[in-house]
């Protein structure tokens, strides 16, 4: 069989022309299906950037909260009430907002304000500059050096500005696992300096974190505190809860669906069409080789090896092409939202394999239809 | 080895319905014998390429049943028959019908990756067939850079490489100026039929009446000149 799969192999890629067609349809397809999803995976992964730099197991807020950035405040008593349940370790408040900086060029500068847990600084990302305990010091902020670092005019330790009219010093650089979706700076710190700085209403806690004792006092947790009229998830829960409202309830998921969708139709179409064009090219050959006595199921393997060969390089190339792009892109705007995920290969492999399939199995139609009498009859 | 290479009995083949109805084939019985080159000649749609068809494998008979070295050839089931072209008879297309993005080399060796024997094994003999023909220079070109003579003798050559008892040579000139036709249909004698293989060639082109053994005339669907042919 090896043997009939290389005549396969030669009679396709030999066929330069029809090759390339298929090879670019099936590019193309595969870079925008890739492409699309990776948009996607990338904004999720920004839109959930709290959550994830945060590193916190569990986490409790308002049943009407559907991301990081709209939290709703809780009243103090629910983390009281929080850490007396069983199987709490510890649980810490964290303060998530929005602010206005004054820089000293003179300009103004959203940015997000994490406020972490006086005690025990709960979810501090690692320093490149400073020392941590600086935080404490007087109007003490740590600025988050990523993409959007440049928008504070590049502070160092020790550069102050105005938050909400209030002084405040850089004490500390870091850095985050992922920055945030919307493109603006974010300073880390104390809570009780976030709350004094930031106007807010009464209540102040826009999540509590908790460690658990251990994975399985979750369920628990969870049951005690719904009995209060909150919700709690897990990490991988809220950032799931972040994605499903991205994508069910923003059309932003419906959009990239579509053109995913689209991007498939296009790839069958092209590619199908192409293919069928070579097998129809191909067919009196097809049919010689029946006569001298290729069997059905060997002209079967040998156009589905053929629709797989081009799948497999068109998949090939468009993932490389989809890479390239976004490296490139990046070198221009280094905190572009697009990531190439195991999750957007597969199901580029997937759809991929489908239009394999598609344009084979038409393919095969017409070449197992072929009566090799007709060969005779020219 | 019995001296009969092929033995049609009866064989009659119907074309479409009603009244556009029309028999291609009607009756015809004849046979063949090994070391024999057999014509099937006749003007055009008098049944000469249905004939071959039939008794090739290809195209299944109405009534009646054909033997090839005792093989009763529409007896066997599909793969079977597939297997029975495969082995026992060499095809040469009127048009060729080689594949222009393989080597000529490689179409030879066509029938020889059918038949599950390895790559480079298959290639190694198929230039061995190559030679035979003459060709052996032309190995490694593309059949579109070779002359109809020379894409005639790829052809046989392919057909050769599956090592037939029956040859089939459907309009072996049609495609060729008179020389070429004449030599080809020379060099088909003299060097492809042995004493184990009979050739058919189905042709109208009397210019290589010469080289036949034995002549079937055939108008409308009918042998002319009855069972056993006119000797050539």
């Amino acid at each position: 069989m090896l043997g009939i799969l290389r005549i396969a192999y030669k009679l396709l890629v030999n066929d330069k022309g029809k090759f390339a067609a298929l090879l670019m349809g099936l590019t193309f397809s595969v870079f925008l299906m890739i492409q699309m999803t990776s948009m996607f995976a990338g904004m999720m992964k920004k839109a959930s950037a709290t959550v994830t730099n945060t590193g916190a197991k569990v986490w409790v807020m308002d049943r009407a909260v559907t991301n990081v950035s709209s939290a709703i405040p809780m009243p103090d008593y629910v983390l009281d009430a929080v850490r007396s349940i069983d199987g709490v370790k510890y649980a810490v408040p964290l303060y998530s907002g929005a602010g206005l900086v004054h820089l000293a060029d003179g300009t103004y500068q959203p940015v997000t304000v994490l406020g972490l847990d006086d005690t025990s600084l709960f979810g501090r990302p690692a320093l490149i500059e400073g020392n941590i305990t600086d935080i404490f010091a007087e109007n003490g902020f740590i600025v988050v050096k990523d993409a959007e670092f440049p928008k504070l005019n590049n502070p160092k330790l020790g550069t102050e500005f105005e938050l909400n009219d209030n002084r405040g010093v850089i004490v500390g650089i870091a850095t985050v696992p992922a920055s945030g979706l919307f493109g603006i700076p974010t300073l880390y710190t104390t809570y009780s300096r976030a709350i004094q700085y930031i106007p807010s209403m009464r209540y102040t806690i826009s999540f509590i974190l908790i460690e658990p004792q251990n994975n399985a006092a979750i369920p628990h947790i969870q049951e005690e505190i719904a009995h209060l009229g909150y919700e709690t998830v897990t990490e991988q829960g809220f950032i799931d809860k972040i994605t499903s409202w991205y994508m069910f309830r923003t059309g932003m998921g419906i959009n990239l669906l579509l053109m995913t969708a689209i991007s498939f139709v296009v790839g069958l179409s092209i590619s199908g069409q192409t293919f069928y064009t070579f097998v129809l090219e191909n067919l009196g050959k097809f049919g010689a080789l029946k006569a001298i006595g290729a069997k059905g199921h060997e002209l079967v393997a040998m156009i589905f090896f053929q629709a797989g060969v081009t799948g497999l390089a068109g998949y090939g190339l468009g993932i490389g092409l989809c890479a390239g792009l976004i490296a490139l892109a990046r070198l221009r705007m280094p905190d572009y939202a697009s990531i190439v995920t195991y999750g957007n290969l597969l199901l580029a492999l997937g759809m991929v394999l489908v239009i394999s399939a598609f344009s084979g199995y038409i393919a095969v139609r017409k070449v197992l239809r072929i009566d090799p009498y007709d060969i005779f009859r020219g | 080895m019995t001296d009969v290479a092929i033995r049609a009995e009866g064989l009659t083949k119907w074309f479409g319905q009603g009244e556009a109805k029309m028999c291609a084939v009607r009756e015809v019985s004849f046979e063949a014998r090994f070391h024999e080159m057999l014509y099937i000649v006749g003007p055009s749609g008098s049944g000469k390429t249905t004939l071959l068809s039939i008794i090739s494998g290809i195209l299944r008979p109405d009534e009646g049943k054909v033997s090839v070295e005792n093989t009763d050839v529409w007896a066997l089931k599909e793969n079977a028959l597939a297997d029975f072209r495969l082995n026992k008879i060499g095809f040469v297309f009127q048009d060729f019908h080689l594949f222009p993005n393989l080597t000529t080399v490689e179409n030879v060796a066509i029938p020889l990756v059918l038949k599950r024997r390895d790559w480079n094994e298959s290639i190694k003999e198929a230039s061995k067939y190559l030679d035979i023909v003459g060709l052996s220079a032309r190995a490694h070109l593309s059949p579109t850079r070779l002359s109809g003579g020379e894409q005639q003798r790829v052809a046989i050559a392919r057909a050769l490489a599956s090592g037939p008892d029956l040859m089939i040579f459907d309009e072996p000139t049609a495609s060729l100026d008179g020389d070429t036709g004449k030599k080809i249909v020379e060099f088909v004698k003299r060097d492809i039929l042995t004493d184990h293989r009979c050739i058919v060639v189905v042709t109208h082109d009397d210019r290589i009446y010469d080289y036949a053994d034995r002549i079937l005339h055939m108008e409308d669907g009918r042998l002319l000149d009855g069972k056993g042919g006119a000797d050539a």
